[in-house]
């Protein structure tokens, strides 16, 4: 059996980008189906609960990819992801506190209801332009991107790397946290941004809007793969897996180690924020635990779980924790974190490519599939995967 | 002579992928030129008045026993360390003492290090493509297509190094030998005028012995090569000049047969050595 190491190499080929997105496909449709077409007393109707409950687990599974972009393939065990996550999703929050306009509980037509409460008369500037869903689109992007060019720079120029690097992504996350927490930054305090009423016009209440934010959300995590894998199967991917595993040796063949790792960081971040800015109209609020440091493990140990530098896995991995999580909170919410904990214990154990390793381990067993694209090398379960950039 | 150079230049099928930067100029002697350099570490002499030369298309040894200052010099030679004094020139035109490492390996010297470090998850195709020389900078990188030039080289240098038959495994599954003649082609790659290869045979065995010998040597004439080794029989079988270095300078220079038989050279290497027979 190969080493994990060695396993952690592969971009996949088309056909496994096939399977994600016809799968992903399907499954939307179906939930789509049964959502509007079967009646609610049908036993396989999905209520709009449900259907909002789903959309929260793909924009998950989308910071979960941005997530293994850097970590998987770049080597950077990013920490503090949850804080790109939490921006973005910042952004869309105050586009939507804006949106309420005097229907607010105070009837400001120009404040949002925590600054009236607070006395506050005027708008902070960071808060203008936000009632322009373009400007606050835009935000959702270059919040995260800003943040992590910034981070980036100090760190990637510095050499900082490996658990030093760590350490301080949850550093950042948890001191905007704090931050976030404070009245006086703006931003709600703990109550955090909510009492959304309405995106681009469209009733948040609406089941047809839940269902438009669903799709939007498997249309986003579809793009961000497709994004994260264009980037992985380009020469740059192959430069980000050699820094991951010897990163002075790349640097010495004449690479700007560093500036890969920042465009790299930066795009991730981007997703993330993107991936936040969907979760806040779906979950109806916005508050400073998104940025807890706890998070930001608990989507690491997601990619884990799933198969680190697969993409997919990280998929895999975000939907079936976070079910999971549902399920079991049901049941004994306070034994949650422990049964993680257990989980990411025995998977890392049991299965150190996660359960994406144990998928295509059995595929190829199944079939070798990939394979019989290079008749001129011998089967090798190691290089089952064609590239089209390498005839 | 400078217009059948420049035709022989000519000749040379990938022109345009050889770095911009001014040739090394050899039509005035040597490629490698070191002389009276001396390095000390906290007042130890690693390097003393050290005098070396190469001349272009030549495969040099260098042996001598441990810390006789060999890796040191090719620290030297590459830019690493940095000689309290003397002069290291490449060519005739090329200061190597003002430049720093990424502008020598530019220049065209490439080195492989004692322990082989090749990336072990990325196949040897990749490792090697990642090793041409080409523009290395983000956005390029990001829209590389693979084109037919680089193709042609990649396989050139696969057939070269004996890897060709491997090109779609992953390099971590190479032999140790494997992974020494990837990372000599991943050198080759960089289209170097001057190869250092420190102890490219640690470690192999007899069969891998001799097809990196047959290598080295069919490297020779296309380059320059300078190979640090301590198997002497190794060395006897590639060597057509070789340089004994002792405590940090020159001790016997010639035929294989001329320093086996110098009797310096018997006293403190040879002599003194399980390799004496
Ligand atoms: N950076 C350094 N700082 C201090 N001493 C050093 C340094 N580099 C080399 N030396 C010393 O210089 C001497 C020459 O070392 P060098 O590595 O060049 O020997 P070598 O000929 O390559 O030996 P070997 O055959 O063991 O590889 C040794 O005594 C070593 O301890
Ligand atoms: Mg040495």
């Amino acid at each position: 059996m190969p080493s994990s190491r060695l396993w952690l190499a592969r971009p996949f080929g088309e056909r496994s980008t096939l399977i994600f997105l016809a799968v992903l496909g399907a499954t939307m449709a179906l939930v789509v189906a049964a959502n509007l077409l079967l009646a609610p007393e049908h036993p396989l109707h999905v209520s709009t609960y449900t259907v909002t409950l789903l959309g929260k687990y793909l924009c998950y599974a989308l910071l979960a990819v941005a997530v293994d972009l850097v970590w998987g393939y770049l080597g950077i065990l990013s920490l503090g992801h949850g804080a790109f996550f939490a921006l973005g999703g910042y952004a869309m929050g105050m586009y939507l506190m804006r949106q309420i306009g005097d229907r607010g509980v105070y009837g400001d037509p120009l404040l949002p209801d925590f600054m009236v409460f607070l006395d506050w008369d005027s708008l902070p500037w960071y808060w203008l332009g936000f009632d322009m869903a373009g400007f606050a689109f835009v935000m959702v992007l270059l919040a995260p991107g800003l943040l992590a060019l910034v981070f980036g720079f100090l760190a990637f120029r510095s050499r900082v790397t490996g658990v030093y690097l760590s350490i301080i992504t949850q550093a950042l996350t948890f001191a905007l946290m704090l931050a976030f927490f404070r009245n006086e930054m703006g931003f709600g305090g703990n109550n955090g941004l909510t009492d959304f009423k309405e995106l681009l016009g469209f009733d948040l209440s609406a089941d047809a809007t839940r269902l438009g934010l669903f799709i939007a959300s498997g249309v986003a995590l579809a793009l961000g793969f497709l994004l994260c894998r264009a980037i992985v199967v380009s020469k740059l991917g192959r430069v980000c897996v050699a820094v991951r595993d010897a990163e002075s040796r790349t640097r010495f063949l004449g690479y700007r180690v560093e500036r890969y790792q920042q465009f790299v960081f930066v795009v991730s971040a981007m997703l993330a924020g993107v991936a936040g800015a969907l979760y806040v109209p779906q979950v109806g609020i916005i508050n400073p635990s998104e940025f807890s440091p706890l998070f930001s493990i608990e989507v690491v140990v997601w990619v884990a779980l799933g198969g680190r530098a697969t993409l997919y896995g990280a998929v895999i991995g975000a939907l079936a924790v976070n079910y999971a999580k549902s399920v079991f909170t049901g049941v004994m919410p306070e034994a949650w974190l422990f049964a993680l904990g257990a989980l990411f214990v025995l998977v890392t154990v049991l299965l150190p490519q996660g359960i994406a390793g144990l998928l295509s381990r059995s595929r190829q067993q199944g079939s070798d599939d990939d394979s019989d694209t290079q008749p001129d090398t011998p089967t090798d379960t190691l290089d089952a995967t064609p590239r089209e950039a390498t005839p | 002579m400078s217009f059948l150079q420049s035709l022989a230049d000519r000749d040379r099928v990938f022109d345009f992928l050889v770095p911009e930067q001014s040739p090394v100029d050899v039509r005035h002697g040597p490629i490698l030129y070191l002389e009276d350099v001396s390095v000390s570490f906290d007042g130890f002499k690693a390097i003393n008045d050290l005098n070396l030369t190469i001349d272009d298309g030549e495969l040099r040894c260098i042996i001598g026993p441990n810390g006789a200052g060999k890796t040191t010099m090719m620290d030297i030679i590459t830019g690493k360390t940095r000689p309290d004094q003397g002069s290291v020139w490449f060519g005739s035109r090329h200061n190597l003492l003002t430049k720093n490492e990424p502008e020598i390996a530019r220049l065209g010297i490439g080195r492989k290090f004692q322990k082989p470090t090749v990336f072990e998850a990325l196949t040897v195709f990749e490792n090697l493509e990642l090793a041409m020389a080409m523009d290395k900078s983000l956005w390029p990188t990001l829209k590389a297509r693979m084109t037919g030039e680089v193709l042609a080289r990649i396989e050139e240098v696969l057939e070269t190094v004996g890897l060709a038959s491997l090109s779609r495994r992953q390099a971590g599954i190479l032999s140790h030998g494997q992974k020494q003649w990837l990372e000599i082609g991943m050198l080759l790659m960089q289209r170097p005028r001057l190869l250092l290869v420190d102890e490219p045979v640690a470690g192999m065995t007899e069969q891998e012995m001799e097809r990196t010998a047959e290598l080295l040597l069919s490297l020779a004439g296309k380059h320059s090569v300078v190979v640090v080794e301590h198997d002497m029989g190794f060395v006897r079988s590639i060597a057509r000049t070789v340089t004994v270095l002792h405590q940090g300078s020159v001790l016997a220079e010639g035929s294989m047969d001329k320093v086996a038989s110098d009797p310096r050279v018997i006293e403190v290497y040879l002599g003194g050595d399980e390799e004496a027979a």
